[in-house]
């Protein structure tokens, strides 16, 4: 009777148990608590929040181990951080200091503009950005066992974690209709493993947990994303930027169970006070746009 | 290659007609995976998200999840108390968040039903890195497959361990070097893993027998 660790299946595991919960970014260990009694099914640790990262510019790296610990220490639902995309040495510190699940995230700096993490390489499980269905499942060949949309991070406009949604969800739902004879020249543009592509014909879905992220600021927001058919949400800046955080939080968790009964929802949007002010994604010079991260 | 079992929109699996139905608490987690298992062996399943949703139910899974974020939405939206009632003369199973939820003290101030005699302790095995899989016996379940002598495979992922278990409860299965990770009171099912990770229905099944159901 050997037990076994660091499984794919342990790796998915953790994010299948995710779903209909809601992610959320947190740079103190108070506001971990606040995530935490607002019904967090877990929190994203960090130094600075994407709408910071986008304000302050220079380059963004993985946050000192030392916050990530006592974030880690003030509450029992699992942690996450960053890391800059390619940057296995940093995946290493984190995976060596303990945290459940590591995102490579194009909200950091990339370190390497060609190659993503071989996250098969690590016992802890990982999570990726994707704007479309071969972004996708290139990060899941790579390893990842979960997939976030990438939207426009620290803008609190959610056009662009919709127009991923669609492209991802879309794409699935075409690739249903295709024979199986198309599928070849189909994985070649997409740009995505044979094996996966025959894999989310046959499923209708991605193998794995599909999260929403990037711009969501609102409860509206969050049943908007869960309606079009993510499994789960992340929200960054859209908490702790806004007027009052631990209401607004534990409005968008409500949001996410209840994401189909509109008088729940009018209810939950009720008096939340400002939501964060945020900027329009297509006002963004090509440059300040994060999404384009990641090959 | 499935890499995540019974990750399916529950719809894509057909809906048995049947006037036996047993609930899946969908608050949070991994309720769609119950579902399928459920419509795999032929139960007609409904999801509770509101107490109105219980009735005429003839057992409840309570999922694996955050079991602070279920308790929290199980408060905000008043199923405490219809969840204890429906408790008292029905079978619930609750899978590792859920069996937090059902136990009576998880040394922890956080909403629980307290309907088993049992004491958890959360995380118990560490964190993300430490879960495991390991193929455990559970005896029980030989009622309701006798000519099955396999082992269960468990998955356990930021598991929680049952410290202790008080009569009425019995324990139902443990780990090699002895702690439980399973335990039963009556009708009322308790598991630390998550069978709904597996493609192995006899756990369902057994929760379906004591839940009363006949169509084998």
């Amino acid at each position: 009777m050997e037990a076994k660790t660091g499984s794919y299946e342990l790796k998915v595991g953790l994010a299948q148990m995710l779903k209909g919960g809601v992610i959320m970014d947190v740079v103190t260990p108070e506001q971990a608590k606040i995530a935490e009694d607002a019904g967090a099914v877990a929190v994203m640790a960090l130094e600075r929040v994407p709408a910071d990262i986008r304000k302050e510019g220079g380059v963004a790296r993985m946050s000192d181990p030392e916050l990530i610990l006592k974030i880690m220490d003030a509450v029992s639902i699992p942690v996450m951080a960053k890391v800059r995309i390619g940057h296995f040495v940093e995946a290493q510190i984190l995976e060596a200091i303990g945290v459940d699940y590591i995102d490579e995230s194009e909200v950091l700096t990339p370190a390497d503009e060609e190659h993503h993490i071989d996250k098969h390489q690590f016992k802890v499980p990982f999570v990726c950005g994707a704007r479309n269905l071969g972004e996708a499942l290139r990060r899941i060949a790579e390893g990842a066992a979960m997939i976030r949309t990438k939207g426009e991070a620290g803008t609190g406009d959610v056009v662009e974690a919709v127009r991923h949604a669609r492209a991802v969800l879309g794409e699935i739902r075409r690739l249903q209709t295709m024979a199986d004879e198309e599928l070849y020249t189909y994985a070649k543009e997409i740009g995505a493993p044979l094996d996966l592509v025959r894999q989310v014909k046959e499923l209708g879905r991605l193998p794995v947990v599909n999260f929403a992220a990037g711009g969501i600021a609102t409860p509206a927001d969050a049943a908007l994303m869960m309606q079009l058919g993510m499994d789960g949400i992340f929200v960054g800046s859209g908490i702790f930027k806004s007027e009052n955080p631990p209401k607004r939080a534990a409005a968008i968790v409500k949001a996410v169970t209840h994401y189909n009964d509109p008088a729940i929802l009018a209810e939950v949007s009720k008096g939340l006070g400002e939501p964060m002010h945020g900027v329009q994604a297509a006002a963004l010079p090509e440059e300040a746009r994060l999404a384009g991260r990641g090959w | 290659m499935e890499h995540a079992p019974n990750l399916l929109p529950p719809e894509k699996v057909p809906a048995p007609r049947t006037d036996f139905a047993v609930g899946v608490l969908a608050l949070q987690g991994s309720f769609w995976e119950h579902e399928v298992m459920l419509r795999k062996i032929g139960v007609a399943v409904r999801e509770v998200r509101r107490a109105e949703d219980l009735e005429g139910l003839s057992g409840l899974i309570i999922p694996g999840g955050e079991s602070t974020t279920i308790g929290k939405l199980a408060v905000e939206f008043g199923l405490l108390e219809p969840l204890r009632e429906f408790g008292k003369s029905h079978a619930i199973w609750g899978t590792c968040a859920g069996a937090i939820f059902l136990s009576k003290d998880a040394r922890r101030r956080q909403p629980l039903l307290g309907l088993m005699n049992i004491t958890v302790e959360r995380n118990a095995f560490g964190r993300q890195i430490a879960s495991f899989e390991v193929d455990i016996p559970v005896p029980a379940l030989k009622a309701v497959a006798p000519d099955d002598d396999r082992p269960f495979h468990a998955i356990f992922i930021r598991a929680p361990l049952i410290e202790t278990v008080t009569p009425p409860a019995e324990v139902l299965a443990t780990l090699e070097d002895g702690r439980i990770v399973a335990a039963q009171q009556g009708r009322l099912l308790a598991t630390a893993f998550h069978p709904e990770l597996t493609d192995d229905t006899r756990f369902h099944r057994y929760f379906l027998h004591l839940a009363g159901w006949k169509n084998k």
